[in-house]
């Protein structure tokens, strides 16, 4: 039996291992090479298990590492599955993850947990890894939380600054109340199959919906925890505040990987959510409300990792609109190209961040694209990506998801490919905005850090071009069409059939005008933008503060929480109701002992007659009842 | 008859006891009530020919003189700390 | 043959260690430690031995059966079995940690705390290994003299005031369940003829419903205040506080599962219909327990305090577990026991140390100790996410393993039109996020941030620090990775638990009882429920 799989995961736990626990004796060179290495390697055993699913024409490989634990006959394993939609995955998670890992080398150099760092990303990578290639949603789900301690402890790292800390709180908490529905969908799952092997749930539901389970209910609670996941509506507040970690961070994690966790979840239990129009339709609906949604805010944004935070919440949203439609494919693809573009965007502003000594304000910057042309030519390229101007990748992932939105026979309608179409304007918009202000312009940065800019080493730059390459080309690999016997496409409502090329036209036109727009508000000094904003101060305040769905939640959720914990549990409860009576009954007996005892007087008159009246008493009872 | 009067020298014994506050009184009228007893004893035993009467009566003798024997001199101990023969006074051995 | 003797030697060992402490004199500390210490690992070492030569499939084992009071049918019986075997073991592994957690700390009358540590070993493990109901009450009661003292004379400011209110609670409970296991032994002598206290025999007592549920709620009182249960645990948050650093890794490592022991043992088996009539209430209050302890546990300002209240937390899920009569639960129940017990164990050394170091337990007074002191941050924060029941760790084998059979046990209720069990058991859930709440909350405000702490510089952990702590850590991984062995081997137990519970006892005729002699009568005829006493 082949070990190619349990190797695939076991190298970034070495990772973790050698690092954590040696790294910070044996120097930095070590932990690079091993820290970087690793990856590649895995990379490397990616590339084969690949090669060996494609000999055996696509039939899945199948890894028993042990099992877990038998109870009454049902066994829980670990194992692993390897079929197409593992490989996009793994090959996504290893590739871009290990370009990202050669990046930290640059951005982390001077930092003093170099090591700490290091174990931490290999650790993600780790139970990232789990989570594609695990064969049953235990496995899946230890992935899910290790990805979410590895999120925590990498959002915290520099956690002698306590926001930063908080934030990575944050985001765990969050992510525990989607992995709440999480479970509850899993058990329900265990209840009706008496397994969690997702293949198994899968083919159980090939042959049309299950009588013993309802398909949409399982949908929506396992959605509630890909919502946790990758953020959105509702539980979308943590992304933005996990822009507190490195910037290499919110590449791999908080665009590339993890986010996409959910999305492989729904795509992965695609046999469920086939027959489940309901739940669909809800993933769909959530899907597109927090595409709108992120984009309107990511259009006021002054941080430069905040508006790519926000964008990766919109284009997630992309992602659920494409799986909500039935193509879950597409939503594939998605991941796939905004892994290039995003991870290039967040490794650039990581770049730019560097070259500034620390600055992240967009409106302390510009003038750098002859300063810093390498980070500023990705830049651009993966900005045009992400807009959708052809022949680039972003193009063809984000044209294939708005003509579902629009002509899928599962759920794609005018509204949903409206809301779709004008977030993709809103994305191509706020994007060029963010390239213009960064780049464009007299520069606005204080003198000392102006005289300081300088391009990042090659470590940085060497992936930037890379992820840009990629970003530019990668849509050329039409991964839709490589996961159909998988995942098919679904059909297309015959009346619409011809409006497919008109459609890509206005794709094209919407990202021309985003560019536009940005151009014409934000060129020169930028006083178009200004005078707009001020216009309409109330929605821009709205926008600014993120429609405050932190404070509501605040509000809402978190102090009532504690007040009623305090007040009514603690104080009321254990305090006043608990031990007052505990303490009350001990008063009580120590009050009627004291009163007992008042008996005793010391006086042998009293005694005494006492004596007789109980001789008395004694005698009278005995007569009566004698 | 003499039971009569023995349940009369019981009973005074016994008021006496409860009512008199001299501690050397309601010694005395213990061992009145214990007379009482004697004599009811005695009586009873004449009465039904049972030599166990007469048997307790020397009992209840040489305990009652034992128990003075010991009572009289705690009382002149006691007194000779307060000077007071009145019982009231010493409520505080209660401890 | 030897393997029973080695048992009696594992429950006899602390006495011997006491006697050996009385014969190195009270001045020489260090000898008085490494006596202590020895002892202790011995016990463990043959404790181990013990673990690995049980057998699966066969029941009790290494029994130990000799005639006590044939005049009422009690015999000294104890044995191994699924049911005890992990909490034996457990209880094994904690006491040299526990001695050697104190090292330090203890100062006055040394040899004296010793001795009682080593009586409420030998107490605990009767407790667990006993299979007679009179010798298992003698444990029972024995355990909170040992506690009583060590929490009265080396615990903090308030300890009169929470070593009373420990005690008296408990005396309390153990008052009625005393009153219960008299009338139980008594209905077994009146309908059977014959007296006996085994358990093996309580087990087949017939009892009307009424009855039965009477018993249980003596029975389960008592237990339920050790566990412990909403509304019966106000007595814990004030002993642990007050209790040094051994007295609460004793009290949470083993004696809170004694609670749990007990119900599984003795409260549910003995009586199986008022278990499941009383199924929902239970499973409800073991709800309450889970999300009354979370939200406490977030609003402490004292560290033990909210390791307190996670216990609480932590042990309702235990209840749910075996309250939901699935396999799965009730293995998952098992499993958090032991969880919890190493995890509490943990964070109370951990809290040792740091009160060690700057004498306060007020979370206020400290921040970001992860820069000052590392090596014991990572400690703290792998106990944290073992807390939480983060996968790979044992906490997420016990959780995991008792919601699934919460929900599995609920569900097919829902589907008859019942709803109740599956509200409860899916309210469970928001323990899990409540959970994570609370400890990192904790580690937040202790670990990270701007440094704050009395007494500085403070010095990291040393190597018997860290020994202690590393044995606890990987224990909780390795449950939480490979829990598979453990669980084969309490499968029996768990399916005869199952089996005893979900088996209708009523009636008022003891079917063919199997009993070892005792006084004889003739045997009764159709009575009525009331037995009544005939002289001899």
């Amino acid at each position: 039996m082949s070990y190619a799989q349990s190797l695939l995961v076991g190298l970034p736990l070495a990772g973790f291992l050698l690092n954590g626990l040696a790294g910070n004796r044996l120097g930095k060179r070590f932990v690079s090479i091993v820290g970087c290495g690793l990856p590649i390697v895995a990379f490397g055993v990616a590339l084969q298990c690949l090669a060996d699913l494609t000999a055996r024409g696509g039939t899945p490989l199948v890894e028993t590492a042990y099992a877990w634990t038998v109870i009454g006959g049902r066994s829980f394993e670990i194992a692993f599955y390897f079929d197409r939609l593992t490989a996009v995955m793994a090959l996504i998670v290893t590739g871009v993850g290990s370009l990202i890992h050669v990046y930290s080398i640059g951005y982390m150099k001077d930092d003093a947990s170099y090591a700490r760092y290091f174990a931490y990303l290999n650790l993600f990578l780790f139970f990232m890894l789990m989570l594609v290639l695990g064969k049953s949603l235990l496995v899946l789900f230890v992935g899910w939380e290790g990805v979410g301690l590895a999120s925590y402890l990498l959002i915290g790292f520099w956690f002698e600054d306590a926001d930063k800390a908080r934030a990575g709180k944050k985001a765990f908490i969050t992510n525990r109340i989607g992995d709440a529905g999480f479970l509850l969908g899993m058990f329900v799952l265990f209840e009706a199959f008496g397994t969690l092997d997702m293949d198994v749930i899968n083919g159980a539901f090939l042959g049309g919906p299950v009588a013993a389970v309802s398909a949409s209910l399982v949908g929506i609670l396992l959605f509630i925890g890909a919502t946790g996941k990758s953020a959105q509506i509702p539980l979308h507040v943590w992304l933005p505040d996990a822009m507190a970690g490195p910037t290499p961070v919110s590449a791999l994690i908080h665009a590339a990987t993890m986010v996409t966790a959910g999305v492989y979840l729904v795509a992965r239990m695609s046999g469920i959510y086939l027959h489940a129009a309901e739940a669909s339709a809800i993933v769909a609906a959530i899907g597109a409300t927090t595409a709108l949604f992120a984009a309107t805010i990511a259009i006021v944004q002054t941080d430069i990792k905040k508006v790519l935070a926000y964008s990766t919440i919109s284009q997630l949203g992309f992602m659920f609109v494409a799986l909500g439609v039935g193509a879950y494919g597409v939503a594939i693809f998605h991941v796939y190209t905004h892994a290039f573009f995003k991870a290039c965007l967040f490794l650039g502003a990581g770049s730019v961040i560097h070259a500034l000594g620390g600055e992240q304000d967009i409106r302390k910057m510009g003038g750098l694209a002859r300063r810093i042309p390498v980070t500023f030519a990705t830049f651009a390229v993966a900005t045009a990506a992400i807009a959708g101007l052809p022949p680039l990748a972003g193009f063809f992932s984000k044209d294939e998801i708005l003509w579902f939105a629009f002509a899928s026979s599962r759920g794609g309608s005018p509204l949903l490919y409206g809301v779709v179409a004008g977030t993709a304007l809103l994305t191509a918009f706020y994007m060029f905005r963010l390239l213009w202000l960064t780049f464009f312009g007299a520069p606005r940065m204080a003198p000392q850090t102006a005289r300081h800019v300088h391009e990042s080493p090659v470590a940085m730059t060497g992936v930037l071009v890379i992820l840009a390459v990629l970003s530019a080309i990668g849509g050329f690999l039409s991964v839709p069409h490589y996961l159909e016997p998988l995942l098919p496409l679904p059909s297309v409502v015959p009346e619409l059939e011809h409006l497919e090329t008109t459609l890509v036209f206005i794709s094209v036109a919407l990202a021309l005008a985003g560019l536009i727009g940005a151009v014409f508000l934000y060129g020169g000094n930028g006083e178009r933008a200004a005078r707009l904003g001020s216009n309409f101060p109330l929605l821009h305040r709205v926008l600014f503060g993120k429609y405050f769905v932190d404070e509501a939640y605040d509000r809402l959720i978190t102090r009532p929480l504690y007040w009623i914990s305090d007040r009514v549990f603690l104080r009321l409860g254990d305090q006043r109701i608990l031990d007052g009576s505990l303490n009350g009954l001990a008063a009580l007996g120590q009050r009627g002992a004291a009163l007992l005892s008042r008996i005793q007087t010391g006086s042998l008159h009293l005694y005494a007659l006492l004596v007789v009246a109980g001789i008395v008493a004694s005698l009278a009872w005995s007569w009566r009842h004698g | 008859m003499l039971i009569a009067v023995a349940m009369a020298l019981f009973a005074l014994g016994l008021l006496g006891v409860i009512v008199r506050r001299n501690m050397l009184v309601m010694l005395m009228c213990m061992e009145l009530m214990l007379n009482g007893v004697n004599l009811s004893l005695v009586t009873f035993a004449q009465q039904m020919s049972s030599a166990a009467g007469a048997v307790l009566v020397f009992l209840v003798f040489v305990v009652a003189t034992a128990e003075i024997a010991i009572a009289i001199p705690i009382v002149l101990l006691l007194v000779r700390r307060k000077h007071v023969m009145d019982l009231g006074a010493y409520a505080d051995l209660k401890g | 043959m030897a393997d029973a003797v080695l048992l009696n030697i594992v429950l006899y060992l602390p006495l011997l260690g006491t006697a050996a402490l009385l014969a190195v004199p009270s001045r020489r500390e260090d000898a008085v430690r490494q006596v202590s210490l020895a002892v202790m690992l011995v016990q463990f070492a043959i404790t181990a031995w013990l673990y690995w030569r049980f057998d699966p499939a066969a029941g009790l084992q290494f029994e130990t059966r000799i005639p006590w009071i044939p005049g009422w049918g009690v015999n000294y019986q104890i044995g191994l079995d699924g049911y005890n075997l992990l909490l034996v073991l457990l209880t094994a592994f904690l006491g040299p940690l526990v001695v050697a957690g104190s090292f330090t700390a203890i100062h006055k009358d040394t040899k004296l705390f010793y001795a009682m540590v080593f009586l409420v070993q030998f107490a605990m493990l009767g407790a667990f290994v006993a299979q007679d109901l009179f010798l298992f009450y003698l444990f029972w009661e024995a355990m909170m003299i040992p506690m009583f003292f060590i929490i009265g004379i080396w615990g903090g400011e308030r300890r009169i005031y929470a070593t009373l209110k420990f005690v008296l609670y408990t005396a309390f409970g153990s008052i009625l369940m005393l009153a219960a296991v008299i009338y139980l032994v008594y209905s077994l002598y009146a309908s059977a003829g014959v007296a006996s206290f085994a358990f093996a025999d309580l087990y087949r007592v017939r009892l009307p419903l009424p009855v039965q549920t009477l018993l249980l709620a003596a029975f389960g009182l008592s237990f339920a205040i050790k566990v412990p249960i909403v509304p019966l645990h106000t007595w814990l948050p004030d002993a642990h506080v007050e209790a040094p650093t051994a007295g609460s890794v004793i009290l949470a490592g083993v004696l809170l599962k004694m609670g749990t022991y007990g119900f599984m043992k003795l409260g549910f088996p003995l009586f199986p219909d008022a278990t499941q009539l009383l199924a929902p209430v239970i499973s409800t209050l073991a709800v309450v327990s889970i999300i009354y302890g979370a939200c406490l546990a977030l609003v402490q300002n004292d560290i033990k305090k909210i390791i307190a209240y996670s216990s609480i937390s932590h042990l309702g899920f235990v209840m749910l577990g075996l309250v939901s009569l699935e396999l799965i639960g009730i293995q998952g129940a098992v499993i958090q026991m032991v969880s919890h017990g190493l995890v509490a164990a943990g964070l109370f050394l951990l809290v040792g140390m740091i009160y060690e170091r700057c004498h306060t337990r007020e979370l206020a007074a400290y921040g970001g100790l992860a820069a000052v002191m590392p090596v014991y941050s990572v400690f703290v924060a792998l106990l944290t996410l073992a807390a939480i029941g983060l996968p790979t760790t044992s906490g997420f084998t016990g959780e995991f393993l008792v919601l699934l059979g919460a929900f599995t046990a609920a569900w097919p209720q829902y589907e008859r039109g019942v709803a109740y069990p599956l509200v409860v058991s899916a309210s469970a859930i928001a323990g899990v996020v409540l959970g994570a709440l609370y400890m990192l909350s904790f580690a937040q405000r202790f670990l990270f941030g701007a440094v704050k702490a009395p007494h500085q510089p403070l010095r990291d952990i040393d190597f018997r620090e860290r020994i202690i702590l590393a044995s606890l850590v990987v224990v909780v991984f390795a449950l939480g990775i490979f829990p598979a062995e453990p669980m084969r081997k309490t499968e029996l137990a768990a399916r005869e638990f199952q089996q005893l519970v979900l088996t209708s006892r009523t009636g008022t005729r003891v079917a063919d009882v199997r009993v070892t002699p005792g006084p004889q009568r003739a045997p009764a005829t159709e009575s009525a429920s009331k037995p009544t006493i005939v002289p001899r």
